[in-house]
């Protein structure tokens, strides 16, 4: 190895400008051989374009691109693939109607046989730890385990850099432990790494170095000397965020309530939920771990009552039995909901604000007689933007136009402005930078002080541990009881997640 | 691809400007492929254009005919635009259209003469459940067996040509017709009232522009229409939000079934006359086109409606005077189908220069 001290990307003065916005200024970046490098910033620092250029997705307008010495510039995709750049994007490119070795088959040039590549995508993911089942259907798999497919794919192109785009918001703390020791492996076997995220823990416990970016810049590149979380927060930030705090409060009456409650997957791949018991208190926000693809889609679908068929139990929303009563009935009892995927489902991409306003709120004056107060539409959705602080142009931007902590912020502030008696959250800051997840949870211990009954479904354990009164484990479709969060720990509540992570390998 | 060329890049929001130019565009591309089309069959251009797209409109009678051609066009078109919009696939427009013509033709053959003034809307409203009753079908069995509405909606309409033909040969066939295929005429009262005289085009003109009135407030202002655009656009978010799918299928099913069954009774009870096995020279496809033409907007769909009408005056102008073959009408159609796609890319997506190499 004798180009081992060249670097394997060198990034010079890369500049990439959208309309009247810098998403790129004069950016440099090293990778060397075998090395994990952190891409820190929050969203909107230009961490996204930055990566899209490496891809040769995006041309820069300026700066030059050296692969192992060599200026490769201009990137293209396929020239991008040939040289070995590899890239897990946040958002997940696969095809729901086919199965993960149709999906893999797709994006490798090479043909080979279908038996051959399902053994090559079972021998390369359990070496690495990440096991799959080449058979199942993408459209029956949760966010982490389409996170496993996308990594593995990249991994049988034998990339020689891999980027990850916050690879770690899907999983669980045992699932994140068993990823950063595939990293690991993969960078002792000299791949490259570029590590997108904004979870300075993380990076802190897998990378050496740091490129940080704020507002389109590199704002520093700090190495082990200054890789503490007070430094890197203040280089990502400019400041340092508070932290939120839960005061004490008595809880009032049961606003969710769930007796015996089943409900048998309609999809073959999914999970049955199985005799569901508990309650969430008016005052209280009680929280649900569980390791990806447990059964908290279902548990998200069955609260809000889009999938009924086969239930059994009772199921009640602030004293009403709305077991058997349809989305609009459930809402009109005062029942909201933030659901995992934003993208089509908590917002309307191609819809504008004031449209995605109007998806929940039409029992709040925005429609009168069938018609439409397009106004009050607007009206509304500039009150959830100046209250939650949603980035933006204005109400008539689409959902497309934000970044992901945006619009979270977007779809959380609209569900409760709702003032709802049941607010259900599901990963209410995946992907979300720190500024909008601080800003996320407060608001929902704001509505706990308000006596709202709050419910976060989470794989985000530290999350879990800062914002819930209780807290307990979904497996495979069972829930354990709610721990008050004094008597639980974090190491407890991780072990009882993983003692079934075996159940889908 | 090599490098000097400029590449698609997609654009940060779809550009709202080209939404409304690509139309245009497409309209410009089809006459300039006209010019070529007519250079290379050694005709004058400027005079093979003159006939193809002015002089079948420059006189009364032709813009009376221009019109005529149009309503139908719109009516389907403005119906299926709602339908589209919820993603709801009728294709069959043009069976719905032979429907309506059968039960309003029924009602003006053998009811409306007992019925006095109330005779003409009966007939309408006929025409109207119709074309409903037929859409339903489709509606039924993709809201109870989850079946594609494409391909049934589009069987059904053979299903009612047939049926219309059956009619024609059998027991509704005119006893005094010399055995032609076709009723007796209709009563004079109850043909829609022309528009002036001197030219063909009848009330349904006004009635279209009703229709696109209403369409532009079911779609701007009213929730429903709402909710069924969301289940076009995301149908994850309509079911997220408590939008019911099958209501979205009924709606969207009727209405355009609804509107095509008014095009084809205020055809038949209009120019035509009578009931006849060719009561249509393919409205409810071609509707299809206008529709996507016109961006499923009402207003847009109204203006595609008149130039798919000129390029069936201008195809039977160009067979006439420039002995060209019928198929010209349908190439043009097609064409102008093709164009406006390939303009949509620029929509979602601009061409951008290859980056001058700079040092950094």
């Amino acid at each position: 190895m004798n180009d081992a001290a060249l670097p394997r990307l060198q990034l010079r003065g890369i500049t990439r400008r959208y309309g009247s916005v810098l998403a790129n200024d004069g950016i440099d970046l090293t990778v060397m051989p075998g090395e994990i490098h952190a891409l820190l910033g929050e969203n909107g620092s230009g961490k996204s374009t930055l990566s899209r250029i490496i891809c040769g997705l995006t041309r820069p307008d300026a700066g030059s691109i050296e692969w192992e010495g060599r200026d490769v510039a201009p990137l293209n995709p396929s020239r991008a693939r040939a040289l070995g750049i590899g890239m897990v994007f946040q958002h997940f490119a696969l095809f729901e109607s086919l199965t993960v070795a149709e999906n893999i088959a797709l994006s490798l040039q090479g043909s080979g046989r279908e038996a051959e590549l399902a053994a090559r995508i079972k021998e390369v993911s359990t070496r690495y730890g990440l096991p799959l089942d080449p058979a199942r259907l993408v459209a029956s798999m949760s966010a982490g385990e389409r996170q496993r497919v996308e990594i593995v794919r990249c991994l049988l192109q034998q990339p020689r850099l891999l980027i990850l785009d916050e690879p770690t918001s899907v999983l669980s703390p045992a699932a994140i432990g068993v990823l950063f020791g595939a990293l690991r492996q993969l960078a002792a076997e000299g791949l490259s790494i570029l590590f997108i995220s904004h979870k300075l823990d993380e990076v802190r416990a897998l990378c050496a170095r740091a490129t940080v970016l704020r507002a389109g810049r590199v704002a520093g590149t700090p190495g082990p000397e200054a890789f503490d979380n007070a430094s890197l927060l203040r280089l990502m930030l400019g400041a340092e965020p508070a932290a939120c705090r839960l005061e004490p409060q008595s809880a009032g009456a049961p606003m969710l309530e769930l007796e015996g409650y089943v409900l048998p997957s309609e999809d073959p791949f999914g999970i049955d939920l199985t005799d569901l018991s508990f309650a969430v208190h008016a005052g209280e926000i009680a929280g649900i771990a569980g390791i990806s693809g447990h059964g908290q889609r279902e548990l998200v679908a069955a609260l809000a009552g889009e999938t009924q068929r086969g239930q059994r139990g009772r199921l009640r929303i602030a004293g009403h039995d709305v077991t058997d009563l349809p989305v609009a009935a459930r809402r009109a009892v005062g029942l909201a909901l933030v659901p995992e995927e934003r993208l089509g489902r908590g917002a309307v991409v191609s819809m504008s604000l004031a449209g995605n306003a109007l998806l929940t709120g039409a029992r709040h004056g925005l429609v009168r007689r069938g018609f439409i107060h397009h106004a009050a539409t607007h009206a509304v959705a500039q009150r959830i933007i100046s209250a939650f602080d949603v980035r933006t142009p204005g109400t008539r931007a689409t959902a497309a136009q934000l970044s992901g902590g945006n619009l979270q912020k977007f779809i959380v502030g609209r569900e409760i402005m709702l003032a709802p008696r049941v607010l259900v959250v599901a990963q209410p800051t995946w992907g979300v930078d720190v500024g909008a997840a601080l800003r996320i949870r407060q608001s929902l211990i704001d509505l706990r002080t308000q006596g709202c009954g709050v419910l976060v479904i989470s794989e985000d354990l530290e999350e879990l541990f800062q914002i819930c009164d209780r807290i307990a484990v979904i497996r495979d479709g069972r829930l354990s009881a709610f721990q008050s969060r004094a008597e639980t720990s974090l190491q407890q509540i991780g072990q009882m997640m993983s003692a079934g992570a075996a159940v889908h390998a | 691809m090599p490098d000097w060329l400029p590449a698609l890049e997609r654009r940060p929001a779809p550009s709202s400007v080209m939404r409304m130019a690509a139309p245009l565009l497409a309209a410009l591309a089809i006459t300039l492929t006209a010019l070529l089309a007519f250079a290379a069959l050694d005709l004058s251009p400027w005079s093979g254009l003159y006939t193809f797209f002015i002089s079948p409109i420059a006189s009364a009678y032709g813009v009376g005919e221009w019109l005529l051609k149009a309503t139908p066009l719109a009516l389907c078109a403005l119906g299926l635009s709602i339908a589209f919009r919820a993603n709801v696939w009728n294709i069959g427009a043009e069976g719905q259209f032979t429907a309506g013509a059968i039960t309003g033709g029924g009602v003006a053959l053998y009811l409306a003469p007992q019925l006095g003034g109330a005779g003409v809307p009966v007939m309408l409203f006929a025409g109207i459940a119709g074309g409903m009753l037929w859409a339903a079908i489709p509606a039924w069995l993709r809201t109870r067996f989850n079946t594609s509405e494409i391909l049934t909606s589009l069987m059904l309409v053979y299903v009612a040509q047939l049926l219309l033909a059956w009619l024609m040969h059998g027991h509704w066939q005119d006893p005094q017709g010399f055995n032609y295929p076709q009723s007796r005429a209709f009563d004079d009262a109850l043909i829609l009232p022309l528009l002036a005289d001197g030219q063909r085009a009848t009330s349904a003109v006004w009635m279209t522009a009703l229709l696109a009135l209403a369409t532009w407030v079911l779609v701007r202002w009213s929730y429903a229409g709402y909710r069924m655009w969301v289940g076009g656009e995301a149908p994850a978010a309509a079911r997220y939000a408590g939008f019911s799918e099958a209501r979205s299928v009924w709606l969207g099913m009727l209405i355009s079934g609804g509107a095509a069954g008014l095009a084809g009774i205020a055809e038949v009870a209009g120019p035509i006359g009578r009931l006849q096995t060719s009561i249509s020279p393919g409205y409810g496809f071609a509707a299809i086109i206008v529709a996507f033409v016109g961006r499923l907007h009402p207003l847009g769909v109204v203006l595609a409606a008149l130039l798919m009408s000129l390029l069936y005056l201008g195809g039977e102008a160009a067979q006439l005077e420039l002995g060209l073959p019928a198929a010209v009408t349908g190439i043009f159609q097609g064409l102008l189908l093709f164009y406006l796609l390939a303009a949509d890319v620029f929509t979602h997506y601009r061409l951008r220069r290859p980056p001058v190499a700079r040092p950094a």
